[in-house]
C-alpha cells in the first residue's frame, strides 16, 4: 500500500501521521518534543507503528524544526506551517474561511477565501496568547495542563488578567491569588486572558467570517474555546484531529509532489550530529551550524557572506 | 548605505585633500555597539548610523558627513553628535540635508578650500555613478529570477562597482557603464513563470540589505521579479516631482513626511500594473510609515492584492521572517494556480 509521511515538529510536541492514496489519516502520533527535534522524531517513528506492507512515497516536515529533520529524512517536501495548515484544514473542510490557530511558541491566523488563503499573521514579539504560557502557568498553579480546560469551565466569574503580556499578567495572576480568588477563577481568566490577547496580537483588523476553525495544541483546551465563542459571538469549530492538522497537510503536499523514490523504514539508524561554532573570518561572527550525517559534513547553514 | 559608499568617497577623494576613511561594512558588531549608545525607542536607521559612526571615529576620523531626511532623521545628527562627543571622541557632524534641502553647502566648500569649477565638475560624475548604478539595480533586480547560473549576474555587479570606484573621468565611466551593461544582458537566462512583487517601504531600511536581513536576494532566490523604486536617484532627483503629482491626486492632499505618501501611490501603481504581492518594509517606530501603513493596508484590499508588512528591528529573528515570506509566497502561488 503506498502511504505519505508528514510530520511536523513544533516547539513543544513533535506529530506525525501517515496518508493513504485516498487522503485517509491511517496512522498518527503526537509526542513532546522535550528540546530534541532529532530524538523527538526517532521516538515518533518507532510509535507510528509503520507496517512492512505499507510503501513510503513521499515523506514532507514542516513546524520549526523542519529544515534539520527534512534533510535528516531525505523529504521530498519542507514547507512552512503556515501553508501546511491550511491545506490540511481546507481539503477537510473545503468552505472553511478562518483558522485560529494557537500552537507552543506561535499563534496564527490564517483567512481563506474560495478555498486559497488570502491573508494571514502571525505573533511578532510576544509568546503571551500561546501554549507555552499556559503551561507555565499551570506548572506555577499545581495543574496538569490537560485538566486546564475542564477546571476552567466550572468558573462562573473568570478573574479578569491583563492579557496583554505574559510578565503583567503572570505578576496579575500572582496578586489575583494573593487576594483569594479561587483555583477554577483564575484557570478561567488565564483562557479568557489567551483569548483577548490572540483577538488584540494576531487579529489586528481581520475579518473574521464563519466557518471558523480552532486548532493547534491549545484547541485541546476547552476553557479556551468556550471564550472563543463567547467573545466572538461566533460558532468555532474544533476538529478531534486539530493538533495533526499541520503534520497531515504536510503529509498531503508530499503526497501531491511524490517521487518514485521509495523511502526505507531504516529511517533511524543514521546518526545525526548538530555542532554550532562561530566564524570569526570578520566582524560578523556568523553562528555557523553545521550538521554531520554518521560523522560526515552534510550541510552548514547560517553564513551570511556565502562563504560556506 | 548599500553601495552607495562608492560614489561618495569618489568625491570626497577627488574634492578634499584630507584623508578618507572609508566606513567598515555593516555587521553584527556595529549593531551592537549602535544598540548599546542609542536610545531604546529610536527607530533602527539611528542606531545602525551611530554604530557606524563609531566604528569610523575608531579606525580615526575627525570629520562626519551625513545626508539627514525628510523625517526626524533631519534632528538625528544632533543627537548623534551629543552622543559621541559625551563618549569622548572629538569630532565634527556636518549635516547636508535637512527637511528635503541641500543645506550647510557653501560652509562646507569654504572649510575644505573646494574650488566651485572642480566641485561642479566632480559632483556631476559622481551624480551620473549614482544614477548607473541605480540603473544597473533595477535591472538586476527585475532581471535576476531568470538568471540560468545563480548569481552571476551579482557577480558582474560586484566587478563593476570596484571598476567604477577607480573611475578617471567622465567618460572612462561611460564607457564602463555601457561594458557591464552589455555583459550584463549576456547572461544566459531561462524562462520561466515568475512572481511579480513590489517592495516599498522606509528607505533607509529598504536600501541596506543588513537593515531588511537581504529580503531582496532571498525573494530573487524564490524566484521572484522585485519591484523596488526607493534608491538615491528617486530620492534626489525624481521624488519632487512625483509628489506634486501625487498632491494633485484626490487620494491626500497633504505631505506626511519622508517617504509615507509616495509608498501608498507606489502601492497604487503596484496593483493597477499587475502586480502579484507586495512586501512593506520598515524599521521598527519609524512613525511616518505606521501613519501610511492603515492608508496603504485598504488601498491594497480595494484592488485585492495580497500585502505584507515587515517590522525591522536589531534582534527581529531571521527565521521568523524567512517563515513568513515563505507562506506568503505559498499564498501567492496558490492564488496564482486559480
Amino acid at each position: 500500500m503506498n502511504c505519505y509521511l508528514g510530520i511536523d515538529i513544533g516547539s513543544i510536541s513533535t506529530k506525525g501521521v501517515i496518508v493513504n492514496d485516498q487522503d485517509e489519516i491511517i496512522s498518527s502520533c503526537y509526542i513532546s518534543t522535550e528540546g530534541s527535534p532529532i530524538e523527538a522524531t526517532k521516538r515518533l517513528l518507532n510509535k507510528l507503528e509503520i507496517k512492512d506492507d505499507y510503501i513510503i512515497k513521499g515523506i514532507g516536515t514542516t513546524g520549526s524544526a523542519r529544515k534539520i529533520i527534512g534533510l535528516m529524512l531525505d523529504a521530498n517536501v519542507v514547507k512552512n506551517e503556515i501553508t501546511a495548515h491550511a491545506i490540511g484544514t481546507i481539503h477537510l473542510y473545503p468552505n472553511i474561511k478562518t483558522i485560529l490557530e494557537i500552537g507552543g511558541q506561535d499563534s496564527k491566523i490564517i483567512i481563506i477565501r474560495n478555498g486559497i488563503v488570502t491573508d494571514y499573521a502571525m505573533n511578532t514579539l510576544c509568546a503571551a496568547g500561546t501554549g507555552s504560557f499556559l503551561s507555565s502557568q499551570a506548572k506555577r498553579l499545581d495543574i496538569n495542563v490537560e485538566d486546564f480546560g475542564n477546571i476552567a469551565l466550572k468558573s462562573k466569574t473568570p478573574a479578569k488578567i491583563a492579557a496583554r503580556c505574559t510578565v503583567f499578567a503572570e505578576s496579575d495572576l500572582v496578586h489575583k491569588a494573593q487576594i483569594g480568588y479561587s483555583k477554577e477563577d483564575i484557570v478561567a481568566g488565564l483562557c479568557k486572558s489567551v483569548v483577548l490577547n490572540y483577538l488584540n496580537n494576531v487579529c489586528k483588523g481581520k475579518k473574521l467570517e464563519e466557518p471558523i476553525i480552532f486548532q493547534g495544541g491549545v484547541s485541546k483546551n476547552k476553557g479556551v474555546h468556550k471564550y472563543f465563542e463567547e467573545i466572538l459571538g461566533k460558532e468555532v469549530i474544533v476538529h478531534p484531529n486539530g493538533h495533526l492538522m499541520g503534520a497531515y497537510g504536510i503529509a498531503l503536499l508530499a503526497k501531491k509532489n511524490k517521487s518514485n523514490k521509495e523511502y526505507s523504514h531504516k529511517l533511524l539508524d543514521i546518526k545525526f550530529i548538530t555542532l554550532g561554532t562561530e566564524c570569526h573570518g570578520c566582524s560578523n561572527n556568523c553562528e555557523l551550524i553545521k550538521i554531520y550525517k554518521d560523522n560526515e559534513l552534510v550541510d552548514t547553514w547560517g553564513s551570511k557572506c556565502g562563504k560556506f | 548605505m548599500g553601495d552607495y559608499i562608492i560614489p561618495s568617497k569618489y568625491l570626497l577623494k577627488h574634492l578634499i585633500n584630507y584623508e578618507i576613511i572609508e566606513p567598515p561594512k555593516i555587521t553584527s558588531k556595529t549593531k551592537e555597539i549602535g544598540e548599546k549608545y542609542s536610545p531604546e525607542f529610536v527607530c533602527t536607521p539611528f542606531k545602525y548610523t551611530l554604530g557606524t559612526m563609531i566604528e569610523a571615529l575608531e579606525l580615526g576620523a575627525n570629520t562626519l558627513i551625513q545626508f539627514g531626511g525628510g523625517c526626524r532623521y533631519g534632528y538625528y545628527h544632533e543627537l548623534q553628535r551629543q552622543i559621541i562627543n559625551d563618549l569622548g571622541y572629538q569630532c565634527e557632524v556636518i549635516n547636508l540635508i535637512s527637511g528635503g534641502k541641500l543645506i550647510n553647502l557653501k560652509s562646507l566648500l569654504k572649510k575644505f578650500h573646494i574650488k566651485k569649477l572642480k566641485g561642479l565638475y566632480y559632483t556631476f560624475i559622481t551624480i551620473k555613478m549614482i544614477k548607473y548604478m541605480d540603473k544597473i539595480d533595477d535591472y538586476i533586480r527585475l532581471n535576476a529570477c531568470y538568471e540560468k547560473e545563480v548569481g552571476s549576474m551579482k557577480k558582474i555587479k560586484e566587478q563593476m562597482l570596484k571598476a567604477f570606484s577607480e573611475t578617471k573621468g567622465y567618460f572612462d565611466l561611460i564607457k564602463k557603464y555601457y561594458y557591464f551593461k552589455r555583459k550584463l544582458k549576456k547572461v544566459p537566462k531561462v524562462n520561466k513563470e515568475v512572481m511579480k512583487i513590489g517592495l516599498i517601504g522606509e528607505l533607509y531600511t529598504l536600501m541596506e540589505p543588513m537593515a531588511n536581513y537581504h529580503i531582496e536576494d532571498e525573494l530573487i532566490k524564490m524566484g521572484c521579479r522585485v519591484k523596488r523604486f526607493t534608491n538615491v536617484t528617486y530620492l534626489l532627483f525624481q521624488k519632487k516631482k512625483a509628489v506634486k503629482k501625487y498632491l494633485k491626486n484626490f487620494f491626500i492632499k497633504y505631505r506626511m513626511g519622508s517617504d509615507a505618501l509616495d509608498n501608498i501611490h507606489h502601492t497604487k501603481y503596484l496593483c493597477e500594473h499587475d502586480y502579484d504581492g507586495i512586501i512593506h518594509i520598515k524599521s521598527s517606530f519609524c512613525t511616518p510609515e505606521v501613519t501610511a501603513i492603515p492608508i496603504i493596508d485598504k488601498v491594497a484590499k480595494e484592488y485585492n492584492v495580497p500585502i505584507i508588512f515587515f517590522s525591522m528591528n536589531l534582534n527581529t529573528s531571521e527565521t521568523g521572517i524567512k517563515t513568513r515570506l515563505e507562506a506568503f509566497y505559498d499564498m501567492l502561488e496558490m492564488r496564482k494556480k486559480r
